[in-house]
Order: structure tokens, then sequence, then C-alpha cells
């Protein structure tokens, strides 16, 4: 069992964590003002379609995450008013963005490129891997960090500035106040319209990160439905997490474990359609063990029945 | 803006979804014209590759899955729950449906008979697996529904791949199931699958409106806590809607083994996104089941017709799939359908 946790499965797990975590991040921002966004996989799909888009148009990567970041947060305007100016319900919006995601990325894909299913291009310039002799050297942290893309750094130090914002500042607690009662935020004089508006389009920014990871982190190629489920998983972790950056970031880091852990086990002659459950079925022990935890303090953004 | 958006109705008021139509077909050919293409010659493609007389049964075939899967969405829609594990549960029926006839002896109509039952028997109890997360193990429906399809969809993918894989093909796929285990075809494309499920479509429609359980579930749709203190066991209600629901994707994954694959091959019951027309089906109609079936009808007529716009035109068919995504969301931001309105 331990023989197979080697550098490379620590390094492909940091890897696979990177675009859970950022959409976690948003998911937690998100919830904190009591936005139920459940749209994470249609996000992170139109933020690794653009940042192709980007990157092939600019010719740069920076382009690529720029773009990524610009037009994820456009489509987040849907769920930004949706859920506040016209008081839609968020589940069905998300739903929807979900869908539109899925569709129109297809549909562009045809339309600007000529091509179904995936789209490569030695045009798309990918993301280059951060190497840092100092650090490599290093046993276990040189594991971590060594040749990792600018945004799985990025990643982590958001997920740090995220929660010492949330709980460390002004700013944070009247995002919090916001989520927890509207009523009496308001009555301080918090605009609780504004505030949802602003943090769900920030955090639809740094989903489009975690497009631009996915698309132009290790393949540089787009194809239909990439996303694959990371969405939801970051919806799990951030019902895991509580709304909490830091509890969401550890149940992306057990995901991505399980997830570079069955594709080691595919190594060990385990078929793929076997070993690709494994995360999901983690995810729902995970569930299931934290129930009692859960119950003490059940967010009323996440409760699924009314 | 205030006076629609704030009405307190959870169904969108009539007008409101001939203007979402509308919406969703402006918004469509606009993106059709920035892409430089004839919006017009295209929704000609849709509506004669949906609506003429030779293209009806087409439409019809594509509309008895996905009328099902609009019933799977809509039935607990209608008590103000989400199954969003359509795909997981109609994998089990379509496997389940598939084997039973492949490994059971026996006269044609009794096999048919017994794989569209088992396969419902198996599904409900997978979607129950659900209900029971929710119930006993405080995680979301929502959540658990759709987080154990990829189990099923996985265990699937194994089973037809390596132990019951049909070793005469290449693909992931069972064996043909016998001729007489198939379901009889009607004319054309149509199989006596669409009979099947129009009488499963009036029996919800008739459950929904003539039964005290059908009162009880629009009884929690409207009020969950009112529901439960007038007496409506919850916990149990949730189990039965989420079997019924699940039997009934299982039904789908059933009808189509048996109506016209023959066979489970790996991934050919998900491709066509069933599940999810369904429940946006299911929502443009606020979970109302006659609303529903109607809804879901026109969703199959508007899929069938980009097949045809796909192949006149050149303009892929997944602009059909934007249209609908369209009108949910303009419905959605119009008139909070849905569950409870606003956001909370």
């Amino acid at each position: 069992m331990l023989d197979l946790i080697t550098p490379f499965l620590v390094n492909s797990a940091v890897q696979a964590i990177t675009p859970i975590l950022l959409a976690a991040l948003a998911g937690t921002l998100c919830g904190r003002v009591g936005v139920f966004n459940m749209a994470l996989e249609g996000q992170m799909l139109v933020g690794a379609f653009a940042a192709v888009v980007g990157s092939y148009a600019t010719g740069s990567a920076l382009g690529g995450i720029l773009f990524a970041m610009l037009a994820t947060m456009l489509f987040s305007t849907i769920l930004a008013y949706g859920v506040t100016i016209f008081r839609g319900d968020a589940v069905v919006i998300c739903v929807g963005m979900n869908l539109l995601a899925s569709g129109l990325t297809a549909y562009l894909l045809r339309q600007m490129f000529g091509v179904s299913g995936t789209f490569s291009d030695p045009a798309i310039v990918g993301l280059d891997k951060i190497r840092i002799a100092a650090i490599n050297a290093w046993p276990v942290i040189g594991w971590i960090f060594s040749r990792q893309t600018a945004i799985t750094w990025a990643a982590w130090i958001l997920t740090a500035l995220v929660t010492i914002m949330m709980f460390r500042t002004p700013l944070g607690l009247r995002l919090r106040g916001v989520g927890e009662d509207a009523e009496a935020a308001t009555s301080m004089g918090v605009d609780v319209t504004r505030y949802r508006i602003v943090t769900v389009l920030v955090a639809g920014a740094i989903v489009g990160l975690a497009g631009a990871q996915l698309s132009l982190g290790t393949v540089s190629i787009f194809s239909e439905d990439m996303s694959a489920g990371r969405g939801w998983i970051a919806v799990v972790a951030v019902m895991l997490g509580r709304n909490h950056p830091l509890w969401a970031a550890l149940a992306c880091v057990l995901f991505g474990f399980a997830d570079a852990f069955s594709i080691r086990l595919q190594g060990q002659g385990l078929p793929n359609q076997v070993t690709d459950v494994v995360p999901y079925l983690v995810t729902l022990a995970a569930l299931v063990l934290t129930h009692g935890r859960r119950r003490k303090r059940q967010d009323p953004t996440i409760t699924a029945s009314p | 803006m205030s006076d629609t958006a704030r009405s307190s109705s959870r169904l969108p008021r009539l007008p409101a979804v001939p203007m979402a139509i509308l919406v969703g077909v402006l918004l469509g050919g606009l993106l059709v014209l920035v892409s430089g293409g004839n919006p017009f010659t295209a929704y000609l493609a849709i509506v004669t590759g949906s609506l003429s007389w030779s293209s009806l049964p087409n439409t019809l075939n594509w509309a008895v899955p996905l009328v099902g899967m609009t019933l799977v969405a809509a039935i607990p829609l209608r008590g103000g729950m989400i199954n969003l594990g359509g795909d997981g549960q109609m994998v089990v029926g379509g496997l389940v449906a598939a084997l039973v006839p492949l490994y059971l002896p026996g006269p044609g109509w009794l096999l048919i008979l017994c794989a569209i039952l088992a396969a419902m028997i198996a599904a409900g109890l997978y979607a129950t697996l659900a209900a029971w997360g929710e119930t006993r193990h405080g995680i979301p429906m929502l959540i658990s529904s759709l987080l154990l399809s990829y189990p099923a969809i996985g265990f699937a993918s194994y089973v037809v791949g390596f132990p019951l894989r049909d070793t005469t093909t290449g693909l992931a796929q069972t064996p043909m199931v016998p001729e007489a285990a198939r379901l009889p075809v009607l004319s054309g494309p149509l199989n006596a699958g669409i009979l099947i499920m129009a009488a499963v479509a009036v029996l919800v429609v008739l459950y929904d409106r003539f039964t005290v359980g059908g009162y009880e579930l629009r009884m929690r749709g409207l009020n969950a806590r009112f529901a439960g203190y007038g007496g409506v066991p919850l916990a149990r209600q949730m189990t039965a809607v989420m079997f019924a629901s699940g039997a009934i994707a299982g039904l789908v994954g059933a009808l189509i083994v048996l109506g016209s694959q023959f066979r489970y091959q790996d991934g050919a019951l998900l491709s066509p996104g069933y599940t999810w027309s369904g429940l946006m089906a299911a929502l443009l109609a606020g979970g109302e089941p006659l609303a529903a079936i109607l809804a879901g009808a026109f969703f199959a007529a508007l899929q069938t017709g980009g097949f045809a716009m796909q192949r006149e035109t050149a303009i892929p068919r997944v602009l059909t799939m934007v249209m609908q995504a369209i009108i949910i969301l303009f419905l959605a931001i119009r008139h909070g359908i849905g569950r409870q309105g606003g956001a909370r």
C-alpha cells in the first residue's frame, strides 16, 4: 500500500487538486453570502473553453488566463443577477447554467474551429511549469511543488488569502453577515444585493482560473465536457467544508489523492471503469462520515429539500 | 419588475412560458446569425424536421425516453425535491433489462415482462439509496442522487466491458437480446414502448390529480414543514417518491434496450442527454405532470428537428440544447420557478 505513494503520485495529485480547489474556493465565497453555487461545473467548462480561445488568439498563456477569468465572470452574471435582483431559484438557475455552458461551448467549438469533440492546435500556448531548483531538491516538498503551474501556486495562495479575508477582516465579517442574516446585515448598513453580486462575480473569475488550469495546465486542448464532474466534486467539497475555505481545501486534497491513487491502481491492472469510481465513493463515504458534524450546524443554503 | 418577481406563485404564469420560448428562439437565432448562419432556414429545418408527416414518427420515438425522463424529474419536483441521478438509474434499468432476457429462459412475452419489471425495481431501489442518504445520513438528496450516478455508470461500464461482454464485437456491449424478447414494432421506428410510456404518463397524471398520495406530494411541494405538521410522513414519502422516480428511469432504460438497441452498449443510453433535457422540461412545467409531459414532447420535437437542421444547414444541433437552457434560465429569472423561489 505505502509503496503506491510515490513522488509522481503526490505531484499528479497536486495537479488534479488545483481546478477543484479553485472552484471550491469560489463555492465557499458564494455560500458565505448565501448563494448556493451549483453551477461550478458549467463555469469551469466556460473557463476552460475561453482559456483555449484566449491562448489561441493572443498566442500567450497569460492571455488565455485573463480571457478565461473575464468570460467566466461574464457568464456568472446570470447567477449573480438571477438570484438577487430577479429573485430566481439558485438551483434552477445553476442547472440551466450548466446546460448552457455545455451546449454553448460545444456549439462555439464547432462554429469557431470547425471541430467537434476535441480541439488541439499548436497555436494554443499552455502554461509553463515553474521549476525552482532549491525547492525541487527537498524530498517531500519537492514532490509537491516541483513542476507545477503558476495557477497551482495561485490556488494555494488564494486559499490562504480568502481564509484571512473571510475571518480576519471587516470585509469578511460583512460578507459572512450577508449570508448568515441578510436582514441584520441590512440593518447594519450593508448592501446585501451588492455584496452578493460582487462576490458571485469574483468567484466566477476564480472558477475561470480553474478552467484555465484544466485546459492549459497539463494538456493544452479543449474537449467537450472536459470538466467531467470536477465542478460537482467542488460543490461537495464546499458542503463537506461547510463553506469554510480550509476545510473545503482539505476535502479537495482528499479527493485529489483518491483520484491520483485511482490512476495509480490502473497501473496495477485494475480496469479504469472500476478505478474511475474510487473518488466518488471516497466522496460519498466522507459525506456519510461527517454527517454528525454537519447536522449540528446544517447550513441553510445547502439543504436540498425545504 | 417588482410585482411579477415577487409573485409567490410557484408555477410560472401562463404567458411566461411562451415568452420564455420566444426569448430562447430569438437568442438562439441571434447566435446562429452571429456565427454566420441563416436563422430562418435553421428554424424551418427544425420545424419540418420534427413535425412534418414523415418526421413525426421520429419525433415520437425520441419523445418516449425524453418524456420518461421528464416524469423522472417531475415527480420529485412536485414535492419540492430534485433527483439529479436519472443517468445512473437509467443505466441500472437498461443493464438489468439487457441481462434478464439473456440469462433467463422462457417465452418472449414473459421475458419482456420480467425484464421491464426487474429493471424498474432495480433502478427504483438504486434511487431510494439517495433518499436514504438524506433521511439517514443528512446528505442532501440533490448531491447524493448525482454522486450515486457515477458508481452505477462505472459498474455498468465494467460489466459490459469485461465479464459479460459480447466477445464477437470489438465494443463494450452485451450480446443481443433474443428476438422474441424485443418489443414488438408498431410501424416505422415506433415500437410498443410508446404505448407503455403513454400508459405510465397517464397513471402519473391521474395519481397526481386524484389520489391522497398525489395531494400529499403537492402539499409537500408547497410547504414541506406544513405537510409534515399535517401528518405526512416526510421520510417515507421521500423514499417512495424516489422509488417511483427511479423506477420510471429504469423503465426508460429498459424501453431503449428492448425497443431499439437490443443490447446494453456502454455510453449509448447517456449520450443523448435525456436526463438533463427531462429535468429542464420538468422545471419548465414547475413539476406539474401534464404540463411537464407537454414540455418534454416539445423538447423532443426541438431535438429531433435539430438533427434535420444539422443535416441540411450544417448548423450544429447542440444549438437546440442552448435554446433549452436559455428558456429555463429566462423562466427561472423571471418568475423564480422551482422550490422556494427567492435568493434565500
